[in-house]
């Protein structure tokens, strides 16, 4: 505080001392003023670039809380929104001497692409570094860059299968689950109402069917009555699709499998036949500019493939849209869309902090708080079978019924995919194929395909 | 401040130890010594005074240089370093690849439409700059305003701008008549936006050191050139260019280095960073990221920094031989 009123005075007082003889000069004549506006010229440019600076320099000084006494200063990374921002408050205050630090990324593969480059150089990276489900397999190659973070009282507290996912060869565990992702399908009353269609929660869920076929049927039938599109863009889709393959793109041994795959390959025909030939794809890459502004727009899309934190997505960018609500149904049964833990690198410095704030933050009474803040959908038993989840609803849905519904969706899921240590790399790479088709239109889907065996050979 | 005070005793020793060189032969170990020492200094001690330079650049560029090459020459994983020697095979696995030869038509592609428009403005901008206008230097730190923002605020702006649906661009354009553009979908497009933002950025910097250049040329060249009846325009052609060959090479060089390692631009262009669905604006540096930090291959990755060295270098060689016909060509006139 005290220096930063010392500067503001030496500013005000030199920027004084710069005024006063301004109006003898200004009175003669141009040159002069020529020399006043060369002032104005240099401060304005040197104020962009103190400005451009400010940023760099916050970071130090934040950083640097850590060295004092007791304190520790613990950073985490989350991606999207895991709607820890009142928990990290919440800890602070129960433990005083903890500054949390929030490193947010915009998407989750720039979130592993930042963990890469820190495991590799040794440093960067946060306390706790979160992990999607999608590319979990890919850093357990890594097992001595993670803590291990197994403790018996803890065991229990997950579903079987996000606990299991986690667990390494040798036993230990990489992470704690946050989230899940089981899929309801979310969906525009208003514009239903306007293609003369069902807008009940129950009838739209019997509208939609319960097979990929009954979903792009009923897609038909609501693009022949109305200006906007059945879906936002494929990519959004086919992650719905995938979701349901149980050997996806690698096999048990970690064979590259995705080119060959028939199920793969007939997924991506029906998807395309429906985006493009029957047009029920707004054409729009998911997490996009426009794809963000396109929910404000009139001309938008009536549903989405919607895991539990994609309600906070949605609301967020659909703020102010009325009409949104949630049906519980999903095309091919359940699926389960993506999900995260949440890892310790062994190269951070407050480890034990660390685990102890991890375990705090994925435990039952945290994950319906960031249930209730950003729809997280929770991952361990006790906060599943609550009262406080199935009674929850979603004023912005609707009022809908957001936990008993997706609490159901969780139920309905049978596979849990295999997802070897080049999921990520490969969906990628076939989520560009189809955006090749359904977003530029810059390929038909044969040979959009073509160049995705191309990839899938340079990966082998 | 100290330098001249410790250069004094040097330049006395060395004119003590000139003046009786002849008598060497009698006084042989003291002299000798003092005269080798000088003779020492005379020839070494230059070196020793450029050498913090190359110890640095040793250090921070040689280095890295070799180490990248030895890299390229092994599998080496982003996170568990260090595999087998495998030779040339990340070359050749690189130069097999279909993303390569688009990265290379990409970096080319941008690094023209950027380079060769933003030299002209950046000439032109700076000719109105020289003429005695009101308020010069507000006019003159004016262009250099772009330059300050930092490069990943310019894409963010531009990518705004030049959204396939909803941008601003694509609006006026419709207005006009003009159909929408696919600024994420198209190659050219996409290259046309990008070049965009790099001009935006760094035609005010370019500007401002044509302006310099062209205040030292002598003032009297242009009242000659009027006295024989040229006009303005003749007077820029014959007087100013000419006169600036020198300072258009030196930007021409630098705006190749930067313009083939072009990464922040393309990376921030969309939401991925990938470089579109089909590579549209993937440059070399990207596809080096790509397969260094999302593959994990640094191998590879070290491969494409060495294929895009030699590029530079090619391309530098060019630049080189031209300026040595340019300068040549200087003397005879």
């Amino acid at each position: 505080m005290r220096t930063t009123d010392h500067n503001q005075e030496d500013h005000s007082s030199s920027a004084r001392a710069g005024a006063q003889p301004a109006p003898a000069r200004a009175s003669r004549g141009s040159r002069r003023r020529s020399r006043v506006l060369q002032g104005v010229a240099l401060t304005s440019v040197m104020t962009l670039a103190l400005t451009a600076c400010g940023g760099s320099a916050e970071g130090e000084d934040s950083s640097g809380g850590g060295a004092e006494g007791e304190d520790v200063t613990l950073s985490v990374t989350t991606f999207n929104e895991f709607g820890y921002e009142d928990l990290f408050e919440e800890y602070e205050e129960i433990n005083d001497n903890i500054t949390i630090e929030h490193n947010k990324i915009d998407t989750a593969e720039n979130a592993r692409d930042s963990l890469r480059n820190s495991l590799g150089a040794g440093q960067g990276a946060s306390d706790i570094e979160p992990i999607e489900v999608d590319w979990l397999a890919e850093f357990q190659q890594y097992p001595d860059r993670f803590e291990d973070l197994t403790d018996p009282e803890l065991e229990d507290r997950w579903l079987d299968w996000k606990y299991d996912d986690a667990v390494l060869e040798d036993g230990r565990l990489i992470g704690y689950g946050t989230d899940s992702g089981p899929q309801a399908v979310c969906y525009r009353a208003d514009l239903f109402e306007e293609a003369g269609l069902p807008t009940d929660r129950e009838e739209v869920a019997e509208f939609l069917g319960d097979s990929w076929e009954d979903y792009f049927a009923a897609g038909r039938e609501f693009v022949a009555e109305s200006d906007s599109a059945w879906y936002s863009g494929s990519d959004n889709i086919w992650q719905g699709m995938i979701n349901q393959v149980e050997v996806p793109y690698q096999n048990e041994e970690g064979e590259i499998i995705a080119d060959t795959n028939p199920e793969v390959k007939d997924l991506y025909d029906q998807l395309l036949e429906a985006s493009v030939e029957d047009e029920l794809s707004a054409g729009l890459a998911q997490w996009s500019g426009d794809w963000s502004d396109a929910f404000q727009r009139e001309e938008s899309f009536a549903t989405m493939m919607c895991p539990g934190w994609m309600l906070g997505i949605i609301e967020g960018n659909a703020e102010g849209v009325e009409g949104w609500d949630i049906a519980n149904t999903f095309p091919g049964g359940g699926g389960n869309w993506g999900g995260s833990y949440l890892t310790v690198p062994s190269q951070g410095e407050n480890i034990e902090e660390a685990k102890k704030l991890a375990a705090w933050l994925t435990a039952p009474e945290q994950q319906l708080k960031a249930f209730d803040v950003v729809g997280a959908f929770p991952s361990t038993t006790e906060a599943l079978e609550s009262e406080e989840l199935r009674s929850s609803s979603e004023e912005f849905f609707n009022d809908a019924p957001t936990g008993e519904i997706l609490a159901e969706r969780a139920d309905a899921v049978e596979t849990q995919p295999l997802k070897g240590t080049e999921y990520l790399t490969i969906n990628v790479a076939i989520q560009d194929a189809i955006n090749r088709v359904d977003v530029d239109g810059i390929d038909d889907p044969e040979a959009s395909w073509e160049k995705f065996v191309n990839d899938m050979e340079a990966l082998r | 401040m100290s330098a001249p005070a410790a250069h004094a005793p040097v330049t006395t020793a060395r004119s003590g130890g000139s003046a009786p060189e002849p008598r060497t032969g009698r006084r042989k170990p003291k002299v000798s010594f003092r005269h080798r020492a000088s003779a020492w200094d005379r020839r070494y001690s230059p070196y020793l005074y450029i050498s913090p330079f190359f110890l640095l650049f040793a250090v921070v560029g040689l280095f890295p240089l070799v180490y990248t090459g030895w890299v390229a020459t092994h599998d080496w994983d982003l996170i568990m370093g260090q595999g087998e020697f495998i030779g040339a095979e990340n070359f050749m696995a690189v130069l097999g690849e279909r993303a390569f030869w688009i990265s290379l038509r990409n970096t080319l592609s941008i690094f023209i439409l950027s380079s060769a428009p933003q030299v002209v403005a950046a000439i032109l901008i700076a000719y109105l700059l020289d003429y005695n206008l009101r308020a010069k230097t507000f006019w003159r730190m004016g262009v250099l305003v772009p330059y300050v923002v930092t490069p990943v605020a310019v894409a963010l702006i531009f990518s705004n701008l030049f959204g396939d649906r909803f941008g601003l661009v694509n609006s006026i354009l419709e207005t006009v008549g003009i159909d929408a553009i696919g600024w994420h979908s198209g190659t050219l497009p996409s290259h046309l936006a990008i070049a965009t933002m790099v001009n935006f950025r760094w035609t005010g910097y370019n500007a401002l050191i044509f302006l310099a250049a062209m205040q030292a040329v002598p003032r009297d060249l242009y009242e000659a050139a009027e006295i024989d009846g040229a006009g303005k325009v003749r007077q820029f052609v014959s007087v100013t260019i000419p006169n600036l060959r020198p300072t258009i090479i030196f930007v021409i060089i630098t705006s190749t280095i930067g313009g083939l390692q072009i990464f922040d631009e393309p990376r921030m262009f969309d939401q991925y960073g990938r470089g579109g669905t089909d590579g549209q604006w993937q440059t070399m540096t990207m596809y080096l990221y790509e397969l260094g930090w999302t593959r994990s291959d640094f191998g590879q990755a070290s491969a494409v920094a060495v294929l895009l060295f030699l590029l530079i270098v090619a391309i530098g060689l060019v630049n080189f031989i031209i300026t040595r016909r340019i300068s040549s060509s200087e003397v005879k006139r």
